[in-house]
């Protein structure tokens, strides 16, 4: 079993919980950049959380399934069709062998995921289904999907949970142009000056065109940093340290000026000062964010970030019993 | 009968295929369905952005570097 691909949308790769225990050799987690997304597409069709799923990125794809299938499509919002009849978004919707799927202009967001039950069934590489594109890794041969390829369906399987057939509104993810964005300082906003601590916190960020998953740039005011006799084996600029690993989510601001939000497939590491760092609950919030967005870093404690990890956590734990 | 040209995408909007090259299309010019009017550069990707249908582009909604979202009108042909 697997689907045929007419067109592939402009950047749909096979994701899913990602490949976790390589960042120290420089391979990042990968992974749907929405995981709450993604998840919830897998629930409705009766998979585990760990069963790869297509992202698609603004522009989906067209494809035909060559058996019967039980899909879902939930993230972004997007008009669905099969055979040209629309269908909803985040419910169970069941395919016939020959069935033809496709999308309409995406509404909001940036994302939007494809389920299907037994999952994308594409070979593991170091653990892992996820498409890593810079690596040439994971997915179909390491890259996006392309016309004329056969994507692979894995077997059904049991989750053992009751059926679901709809997410219900409340659990939805919300997609806004204007977003507050949990962070935790550091690990150098010491080099930041007071105004420019001030200018990270309290000034009002755009997400530009400029962001994948990859990173995330934002236009702002830019910040300041303090003087100082730059140390042995860090760049000229006041923005540059020496080499360091680079948290997964943290902050870098090349030059002072534009702020860039490390994301899921980003470099482990490298000579920029990380001055805040997302929390982990806000990772999918970022990933739902389209070139626009106005975004304020709001900063946070441990024990915050750790309270809203344990929300996320809760929420997901009510969805999958 | 007017149609809209739609961009898909969020993005940069080029009336041109790059710096220094003549506009795909200028107002007033007639295009046929699937000639493409400009690009739209989003993720280090440059797509197409094409007519529809037959007829005449009347004008660009989106200037040359311009800002777009996906479901603004680029270009009016009629």
């Amino acid at each position: 079993m697997a689907f045929n691909i007419l067109e592939p949308g402009l950047s749909t790769t096979v994701q899913d919980q990602g490949r976790i225990g390589y960042y120290r050799f420089g391979i990042p987690q990968g992974g749907s950049m929405d995981q709450y997304a993604a998840t919830l597409a897998n629930r409705l069709v009766g998979n585990t959380v760990a069963e790869a799923v297509l992202e698609c990125t603004y522009i989906g794809p067209k494809l035909v399934t060559e058996a019967d299938a039980v899909i879902a499509v939930t993230g972004a919002p997007v008009d669905i069709y099969v055979n040209g009849e629309s269908v909803p978004e985040y419910e169970r919707v069941t395919l016939k062998a020959g069935d033809e799927l496709k999308f309409g202009v995406i509404k909001g967001g940036t994302k939007y995921f494809i389920a299907v039950h037994g999952g994308i069934d594409v070979p593991e590489v170091l653990g892992s289904r996820s498409t890593y594109p810079i690596g040439a890794i994971g997915g179909m041969e390491g890259r996006a999907i392309a016309v004329g390829d056969r994507v692979p369906v894995g077997a059904s399987i049991d989750n053992g949970l009751a059926e679901l057939s709809a997410i219900a509104e409340v659990d939805r993810p919300v997609y806004s142009k204007d977003v507050n964005v949990r962070v935790m300082l550091g690990l150098y906003d010491h080099n930041l000056s007071a105004n420019g601590l001030d200018s990270l916190l309290n000034s009002e960020w755009v997400l530009t065109p400029v962001a994948d998953r990859m990173g995330l740039r934002y236009s702002g005011p830019g910040v300041e940093w303090k003087d100082r006799k730059q140390p042995f084996g860090a760049g000229q600029d006041p923005s540059n340290i020496v080499d360091a690993g680079y948290a997964v989510g943290s902050i870098q601001i090349p030059g002072g000026t534009q702020p860039i939000i490390l994301h899921r497939d980003a470099v482990s590491g490298g000579g920029y000062a990380m001055v805040a760092t997302v929390i982990s609950a806000d990772m999918d919030l970022v990933a739902r964010c389209s070139p626009g967005t106005k975004t304020r870093f709001v900063a946070v404690t441990m024990e915050q970030a750790l309270e809203a990890r344990q929300k996320n956590a809760a929420r997901a734990a009510r969805i999958w019993s | 009968m007017s149609h809209q040209i739609i961009s898909p995408l969020p993005g940069i909007f080029y009336r041109k295929p790059g710096p220094g090259k003549e506009p795909y299309v200028n107002e007033g010019d007639t295009v046929s369905a699937g000639q493409t009017v400009g690009l739209v550069e989003i993720m280090k990707q440059f797509s197409e952005v094409r007519a529809e249908f037959d007829g005449k582009l009347e004008r660009f909604e989106i200037e040359d570097f311009g800002v777009v979202n996906p479901g603004d009108v680029i270009a009016i042909t009629s």
